[in-house]
């Protein structure tokens, strides 16, 4: 008896996986699906440096498949602006330009979001390691990088949904900093 | 005792050991320093410097073309580690993050000394709470997450704050970690030589260097290509094109003149005879060369090749007007010698109008011509009929002179009132065209004389472009005694230039004290730190009330602390550092001068537009007058190099033209009648005039060369003149054999210099399409103009 019951739940915890691998699946059709998207965004730094968490906010815009840039208008003007593999950084009068490439370091900050957005799943998977949770009207989605290097800055990144509306992205660092990032969708013309 | 016979050939033969000994020692440069004044201005100076050793003069650029992306980034890599391993090279750039991390750290190190931020109000209270407040902003962007390990130490800034001052020069885009043009097409890369780049040899063994570093690392059977440009380029493939083409061209015009020679000789000995005052001229011409400037420049050799056409023609008088039937060199002597020595001073006065010249291409030119000229002659004087075997005859070329007689005396029957109507109708038309084409008439730029094709121009401009501000042609020029003066003198220069970023007349600049500030602003910045004391209750007082605490500074206290006690730091310190290259690059130390290099970048606006960016140069100029500043000038290189050349072209306007009244003079002296130097000389004016028009006409701008090409028709051309002008003076016997010799020399003059007409290298290019048909025309408008049929004479 003991053991058809172990079976029971066996399968039913199996069922469950698949129907997670299934959402997930779905998810990342809706979001491939939408080729652009307007958010604003509050961003919170939780550093513990700081003996309380500073505040910046501005707005997100993307467009399928490589386009991405991030707008900070409060506390004071920054672009980042991602295109294929190149970020152009923007402050001031000044513009950098850097290659993805070149800085390993950065990649899973922007690939979790660019790639999440795109509803690229292999992307993800080079990067991470999934675990999806929830169904899709509601999910969430954890990053955990796979690289150990990685790993040594970034701890996990945990993105939480709604069908093909991402709502907040938490990325936390080793050192136990994190920041969170809450998303709300502009009226969209 | 010696015979006249044995003396003359010893003078002869140990002046010939003497000019060997001299060209076989003499130093020969084929660096752009031909087309550079040899008396510079200050400016001129500076920009001498510049185009010989300058860090522009130094670059190599290198561009990885077909195959793809990935390949090329591969080999780029490769290929960049190779050479940086080589000490031809003072750097190379391809993109890569190289010494990153050791750059990093030495700012790092040394941020209070090297950012020209710190103050001893930015360390008050105030300034600090106001620095302070800025991190914690920036820590609340995504970009201070990757800041956040530098604020316990650096709480102001000042690390990124130079690394921003640094990093502003925007290289091109790169992928795969490397440099890649915008459109893809090019992976690039940029090799700075240690040589300078007037060391022609220098860079030739650098590109070399490049090429077998790309040989070694190219995979087999790839597709990817290898091209190479830049100034060191450009100075290695003319030196090869010119030493190609006249070694190429005196080959077969030597050939060509060989066989003219001996179709009318019908003689080796006589063959063999002839070329002796070319031989020897070309010799002294060089001599003369090496021993008066001290080097010969690779351009005069190219030169000579115009000699043989001129110099030949001494010999064939010699030979066909005295060696009919019998050796009658004694009489040739008497009559004809004084015409043709008269021919000869004509060309030495016209060659001698460009002694003077500022230059150095054209005084070596001219120093050239007269010697090769003068030794020609006289070995045709003195040595040749020492040298006639006895009896010796070439073939009597009477009779073609007989024919060419009745050619011409046909022309004449036209009649000379109607000749000189159509001469003068012939001049009028040269002048309108002339005058309509007056505003186009003369390429201004020094460009028009390089050997580099405009394909090859335009390629090195796109590469420049692609690889975006790293142009350096439009600098500030601060100069002076020692580095520290011309370092605080760049400091003060750039207060000026920051208005003219805020005015966006500029996008930016570099500095060498980006790199290293003078030890002046570095110990005032050193002083401007506060002691441990005051800046530890500064940083109580700033924190108070902001998100940071103020025990997470206390690095920052302790390293501000270690700062005030330690070094200065020197150009010694940057060893070791990519800095040491961009700082090097921007300092020139001549022995008793130096100089800092402020390269001007376009504003954005502009650097948009497809066309080269342009930095309006007359505002910077103003905003360094107003501030004051000695010893700092602005330089447009492009701007410079073309008004000097403006001023040869000027210069050399002036002296063709004291030569030809030298040669006016020359004849009125000589033929004591003004009709008759009339008559010599309209024929030549005319030849003149109808080139001049005509290559205008076919849209071709004139350049300096050109300008020369017209003296040398008026050198070769006054012997045709004053032959006919002789002629008419003389016995009838004369004539045929006359027209028969001058007919010989303008076959081989226009031989010699149509040849140089298809040279790729334009002074040589210019030369030919002048010459050849001027001193074809100056023969026939001669035979029509100058000479005088004598009463009976012509139905002879």
């Amino acid at each position: 008896m003991r053991g058809r019951a172990l079976v029971a739940l066996l399968v039913l915890a199996s069922l469950s996986a698949r129907a997670a691998n299934d959402d997930l699946d779905r998810v990342m059709h809706l979001l491939a699906d939408r080729h652009h998207g307007e958010v604003s965004f509050v961003e919170q730094q939780f550093l513990a440096m700081l003996k309380r968490p500073v505040e910046s906010s501005g707005e997100l815009i993307y467009d399928a498949p490589n386009r991405l840039e991030k707008r900070t208008l409060e506390p004071h003007l920054e672009s980042l602006l991602l295109v294929d593999d190149v970020l152009t950084v923007q402050r001031g009068r000044r513009s950098h330009v850097l290659d993805l490439k070149s800085y390993p370091q950065i990649v899973p900050f922007v690939e979790s979001i660019r790639a999440t957005l795109a509803g690229d799943r292999g992307a993800l998977e080079r990067v991470f390691r999934l675990e999806f949770s929830g169904d899709l009207a509601r999910w969430t989605l954890l990053l955990v990088p796979l690289e150990p290097q990685v790993a040594k800055s970034i701890a996990q990144v945990r993105i939480d949904g709604m069908r093909d509306d991402l709502i907040k992205i938490e990325i936390r660092s080793a050192d136990g900093d994190r920041s969170l990032m809450t998303l709300r969708t502009q009226a969209s013309p | 005792m010696m015979s006249r016979r044995a003396r003359i050939l010893a003078l002869w033969l140990i002046a010939i050991a003497a000019a060997i000994a001299i060209v076989a020692h003499a130093n020969y440069v084929t660096d752009l320093s031909a087309f550079l004044p040899s008396k510079p201005t200050p400016m001129q100076r500076v920009l001498v410097d510049q185009l010989r050793d300058g860090p522009a003069s130094r670059l190599i650029l290198v561009a990885l073309e077909n195959g793809d992306t990935a390949a090329r980034a591969a080999l780029s890599t490769s290929m960049a580690h190779r050479l940086r391993a080589n000490p031809r090279f003072t750097s190379v750039d391809n993109g890569e993050p190289l010494t990153a991390e050791l750059d990093r750290d030495f700012l790092f190190r040394h941020r209070y000394l090297l950012s020209d931020q710190v103050s001893a109000g930015r360390f008050s209270t105030p300034g600090l709470r106001a620095a302070v407040g800025e991190t914690i902003e920036n820590l609340a962007t995504s970009s201070g997450l990757m800041l956040k390990s530098l604020v316990p130490h650096d709480p102001t800034g000042e690390t990124l704050h130079i690394i921003d001052q640094l990093a502003h020069a925007q290289g091109p885009r790169t992928l795969d970690g490397v440099w890649l043009s915008a459109d893809g097409a090019r992976t690039l890369l940029v090799a700075q030589t240690t040589a300078a780049g007037s060391d022609t040899d220098g860079q030739e063994l650098a590109l070399d260097a490049i090429r077998s570093a790309f040989a070694a690392a190219v995979p087999a059977a790839s597709r990817i290509q290898l091209r190479l440009s830049g100034p060191g380029v450009f100075a290695v493939a003319a030196r090869a094109k010119i030493k190609r083409a006249a070694m190429r061209l005196s080959i077969i015009s030597s050939i060509l003149v060989v066989c003219v020679l001996l179709a009318v000789y019908r003689s080796l000995v006589a063959l063999a005879l002839g070329l002796l005052p070319v031989a020897t001229g070309a010799l002294a011409g060089i001599a003369a060369v090496a021993l008066g400037f001290g080097v010969v420049h690779g351009i005069t050799l190219g030169f000579g090749i115009t000699l043989i056409g001129e110099s030949v023609d001494y010999s064939i008088y010699f030979f066909v007007q005295s060696l009919r039937r019998n050796a009658d060199t004694a009489t040739w002597q008497r009559t004809l010698w004084p015409t043709v020595r008269l021919g000869m001073l004509t060309s030495v006065c016209g060659f001698a109008s460009l002694l003077p010249s500022g230059f150095p291409g054209l005084a070596q030119l001219g120093l050239y011509s007269i010697s090769g000229l003068l030794a020609a002659a006289l070995v045709t004087r003195f040595v040749l009929p020492q040298c006639m075997p006895r009896g010796f005859t070439i073939r009597d070329v009477a009779p073609l002179g007989v024919r060419l007689r009745r050619w011409r005396d046909a022309g004449r029957h036209v009649g000379d009132r109607r000749i000189a109507m159509a001469a003068f109708a012939l001049a009028v038309l040269a002048l309108s065209i002339l005058y309509l084409h007056r505003g186009t008439l003369w390429n201004r730029e020094l460009s028009s004389l390089s050997p580099i094709s405009i394909q090859e121009q335009r390629y090195d401009a796109e590469l420049r472009s692609d690889l975006g501000a790293a142009d350096v042609l439009d600098l500030v020029i601060v100069s002076g005694p020692t580095l520290e003066a011309v370092l605080r003198g760049a400091e003060r220069a750039g207060g000026a230039l920051q208005s003219l970023i805020d005015a966006q007349v500029i996008s930016d600049y570099d500095s060498p004290t980006n790199y290293l500030p003078s030890l002046a602003a570095q110990r005032a910045r050193r002083d401007a730190l506060p002691d441990e004391r005051a800046l530890r209750d500064s940083v109580r007082q700033a924190t108070a009330g902001t998100a940071l605490e103020d025990a997470e500074l206390a690095p920052f206290v302790d390293e501000v602390e270690a700062a005030r006690g330690g070094a200065l730091l020197t150009a010694e310190d940057l060893r070791g550092t990519s800095l040491a290259a961009g700082f090097g690059a921007l300092v020139l130390h001549q022995s008793d001068h130096w100089s800092a290099l402020l390269p001007l970048h376009a504003p954005a606006t502009k650097a948009a537009a497809p066309a080269m960016p342009d930095v309006d140069l007359a505002r910077v100029d103003a905003a360094l007058t107003a501030a004051n500043l000695s010893n700092t000038q602005v330089l447009d290189l492009k701007g410079q190099t073309d008004a000097l050349y403006a001023g040869y072209l000027h210069e050399a306007m002036r002296l063709s033209l004291a030569g030809f009244v030298l040669i006016v003079l020359l004849l009125c002296i000589t033929l004591r009648s003004i009709s008759r130097v009339v008559r010599v000389l309209a024929p030549l004016a005319l030849a003149v005039l109808i080139v001049a028009a005509t290559l205008a006409g076919l849209g071709q701008q004139l350049t300096i060369l050109h300008l020369v090409g017209m003296l040398l028709i008026v050198a070769v051309g006054s012997n045709y003149a004053l032959f006919f002008d002789h002629e008419g003076s003389q016995e009838p016997g004369a004539g045929p054999l006359t027209l028969a010799s001058l007919a010989v020399a303008n076959v081989s003059t226009v031989i010699g210099f149509g040849l140089l007409s298809f040279s790729q290298v334009p002074v040589l290019e210019a030369l030919g399409t002048t010459v050849a048909p001027g001193a074809f025309l100056a023969l026939l408008l001669s035979a029509l103009l100058t000479s005088r049929a004598p009463e009976g004479f012509d139905r002879a």
